[in-house]
């Protein structure tokens, strides 16, 4: 019982209450989260609408296979991370640590796949600029514009949940969560579905939609 | 605690879920079917964002409260979207308001622009 009062803040009632009040809370983030992104794609619907033939153009040159292999990661990472918070939830201590750690390991694949993936873009001249292609029509910049700087936003939000999980391992490793507490395994891990979410989207914007338009 | 444990099985099945949407979506984008393909990865993506968010994020089983909580951030997404298309699709369409001209933007950089004149506004005093 003292462990329960040690993890009980001062202004509540019982643990469900607490536990209740730290999701809205992060809700209310991933909300503010959800106009960060909006603004972007927002200025890609836009974009999309104005030149319709220049975005088509450019999103061939995206790969799709690194952007399908990162979705399947990022889909898997979800699902590890719900099997970490299903072992919080039972107190399997292991087998939180060790689902967060896989949870971690695919964040890292993921960011390697996008590492290899921008290599390649910037080996075809796909940065906007000056030496951005030639062959392509010069509007084409603004969707490659997006394209760096929505999945390099998306990136940072994947470091910052790998650095989160890696944090939540050590403290799992340490004992500190159990079926009576394990709000921070829940919260992380509505970030880490979050950032998942976004992918989601991006994946079909960059490389898919407008491969026929 | 009143979280509510999602057993290991239902977990796994909103994953192969979603990976056979991911295969559909990328199979889909290879067909040409117009401006179909556009709806058609808007809505699996959809489907893919409600179903992590219902059984991943455990939405599902959480109070109403917290719904009204995570309904905000897309309703207010939904805003923007709106509010900004409701002036770009109109262009050109409402009185008083000018096309986005593609064909001057779009020539190529090589040819100087041809200098455009503003168009006079129509209005009942012209006359």
């Amino acid at each position: 019982m003292a462990e329960a009062r040690t993890a009980l803040a001062e202004q509540f009632e019982d643990m469900p209450q607490q536990l209740e009040a730290s999701r809205q809370g992060m809700w209310t983030f991933l909300a503010t989260e959800v106009l960060f992104f909006g603004g972007m794609f927002m200025g890609y619907i836009i974009y999309r609408h104005i030149y319709p033939e220049a975005f088509g153009a450019a999103s061939k040159h995206t790969i799709v296979l690194y952007g399908t292999i990162n979705t399947a990661i990022l889909l898997t990472s979800s699902l590890t991370m719900a099997l970490a918070v299903h072992a919080a939830q039972e107190s399997r201590q292991r087998a939180l640590f060790r689902w967060l750690l896989v949870t971690v390991f695919l964040g890292l694949c993921f960011l390697g796949v996008k590492g290899l993936e921008y290599h390649e873009d910037l080996d075809e001249h796909l940065w906007p600029g000056a030496h951005f292609r030639a062959d392509l029509p010069p509007q084409s910049q603004i969707f490659w514009f997006l394209y760096w700087s929505m999945t390099g936003l998306h990136a940072i939000h994947v470091t910052v949940g790998v650095v989160v999980l890696s944090m939540m391992a050590r403290m799992a490793a340490r004992g500190l969560f159990s079926t009576h507490y394990h709000t921070p395994i829940e919260i992380s891990g509505l970030y880490w579905h979050f950032v998942d979410i976004v992918w989601i989207y991006l994946y079909p914007l960059l490389y898919l939609i407008n491969r026929y338009s | 605690m009143n979280s509510t444990v999602i057993p290991p099985k239902i977990s796994l099945r909103i994953w192969a879920a979603l990976m056979g949407l991911l295969l559909l979506t990328w199979g889909l984008a290879q067909i040409d079917l117009g401006r179909y393909n556009v709806v058609a990865a808007l809505a699996i993506a959809v489907t893919k964002m409600l179903l992590v968010i219902l059984f991943f994020m455990h939405v599902r089983y959480n109070t109403r409260l917290t719904w009204v909580f995570v309904a905000a951030g897309f309703i207010w997404f939904l805003i923007l979207v709106d509010l900004s298309l409701s002036d770009y699709l109109t262009r050109g369409v409402v009185r008083g308001t000018y096309p986005n001209s593609f064909e001057v933007r779009q020539s190529p950089p090589s040819t100087p622009r041809p200098v455009q004149s503003i168009p006079k506004r129509e209005t009942s005093e012209t006359k």
